[in-house]
């Protein structure tokens, strides 16, 4: 692969995670537990297909590059089938229950923000610049979703062992936030990409501070599924993209 | 903050193409800048999208002088807003007679708060909205006071009500009406606000 073919499939990956989980969160439109929720449920999503779209937006210029010619977001968003989407396996996952929708949102918040602060650092300019915007995001999402981790954990019987249980299920997504390929280490190298073994140890230290706070404890279990930057993914993608690719699947080049 | 020039040697190359709009009819940056002036924020109508620090500058292209370049860098990534303020800056600037546009979207620096004229506050807090001024302070009510147990959060802030003045305030969500604002509640006044969030 070439320098750009590597940049190319690394921001995918970058903007392919806000994207589904933008999607998923959609999904919570007029179903929120409380209005308020709803609403702000409703505000990060947007704020991540805000900073899908400036990714996938830079992906496509940077296809230009090498190829005949370069897609556009709309062309990355909604032509690209299961195997060529680049998400973590965590934003993936289904809505659940409220508990498990926080618990996914805690999960990749606490991650994305390390990583978009270590991203503002790159030495490409615009992977700096989208990054160094969302960070400012994505602080606000990081308190949020830990709140609610800690209103839940901490509150009823039932609303703690739920919360557990959503803890607890989604844990084995986690592993692969943290393990970088062959492809993303050149790209660490180049100064490009961040090195996300880094991130494991802060990403730890706030997770199970929020957990404390919360009276949850965090899963012992060490088995870590991976694969989606890969393009390998759970049975649950793909019916997510049979709803966010019907319109343009169905009607080719529709057009607002 | 302006960037705003008179394009030098403007004058020479009227004089040497004659197919550009002579120079004298075309309205000058000060009077480009009352006219962004009066462009509303979509979402917040009381404010305007030069006192919220959107427009970063105005200036005539070199190369086509009856051509000018704005510079607008958007609040949120995702702020459903952004086109809409693109089209009605289109549309303030022909009205002030400037012939061909460009809006050119700047991410970096990234846009902040910070960047919000003073004018701009008093209007929000008349309006009804909590400006981005919120404090750490001993007044401040968390919801969930968790502040200090990891570098990760921030301590609670004390919002002051716009309608009461009073520092009794608790954040309810992080996010309002819109993804730039939180929704507090008064102590004592007993009303919910929105409060711009310091960005």
């Amino acid at each position: 692969m070439t320098r750009d073919e590597q940049l190319f499939q690394y921001v995918l990956r970058l903007g392919d995670s806000p994207l589904i989980l933008a999607q998923r969160l959609g999904e919570w439109v007029g179903r929120g537990p409380v209005l308020e929720e709803d609403i702000a449920q409703t505000n990060v999503g947007l704020d991540l297909l805000g900073q899908a779209r400036l990714w996938l937006s830079y992906a496509g210029e940077v296809e230009a590059r090498f190829a005949a010619k370069g897609r556009d977001e709309d062309e990355l968003a909604f032509l690209r089938d299961g195997g060529e989407l680049r998400n973590l396996l965590l934003v993936e996952q289904p809505n659940g229950s409220y508990a498990e929708t926080t618990a996914r949102q805690f999960l990749f918040d606490t991650w994305h923000l390390l990583l978009l602060r270590a991203l503002a650092g790159s030495s490409d300019a615009r992977i700096a610049g989208i990054a160094a915007k969302g960070a400012k995001e994505v602080a606000y999402h990081v308190e949020r979703s830990g709140d609610w981790v800690i209103r839940l954990g901490d509150g009823t019987e039932g609303s703690h062992a739920r919360m557990q249980a959503a803890i607890d299920d989604l844990w084995t997504y986690t592993g692969e936030m943290f393990v970088p390929d062959a492809m993303e280490l050149a790209l660490v190298d180049a100064g490009i990409a961040a090195d996300v073994r880094a991130l494991a140890a802060p990403w730890r230290g706030h997770v199970d501070a929020v957990l404390t706070e919360a009276t949850l404890q965090a899963p012992a279990g060490t088995f870590m599924q991976k694969g989606g930057k890969q393009g390998m993914h759970t049975e649950h993608l793909g019916h997510l993209l049979a709803e966010m690719q019907f319109l343009q699947r169905a009607y080719p080049g529709a057009r607002w | 903050m302006s960037v705003a020039t008179a394009a030098p040697g403007e004058c020479a190359a009227v004089a040497a193409g004659g197919v550009h709009a002579p120079t004298q009819s075309r309205p000058s940056i000060g009077a480009l800048w009352l006219a962004l002036g009066a462009v509303p924020d979509p979402e917040i109508p009381a404010v305007s999208v030069v006192e919220l620090g959107i427009v970063r500058g105005i200036e005539w292209d070199a190369a086509d002088p009856a051509a000018l370049t704005v510079v607008v860098t958007p609040t949120y990534s995702g702020c459903p807003a952004t086109e809409l303020i693109t089209n009605s800056i289109r549309d303030a600037l022909a009205a002030a007679g400037v012939a061909r546009v460009r809006v050119e979207t700047r991410l970096f620096p990234p846009w902040t708060t910070d960047w919000m004229a003073p004018e701009a506050r008093r209007k929000l807090r008349d309006f009804g909205i909590a400006p981005p001024d919120g404090r750490h302070s001993a007044a401040a009510v968390a919801r969930v006071d968790v502040a200090g147990i990891s570098p990760l959060r921030r301590a609670a802030v004390a919002v002051a009500c716009p309608r009461c003045g009073s520092l009794r305030t608790n954040l309810l969500s992080q996010f309002g009406s819109t993804a730039c604002k939180a929704q507090y509640r008064c102590l004592d006044c007993l009303e919910p606000f929105d409060y711009f969030k310091p960005h």
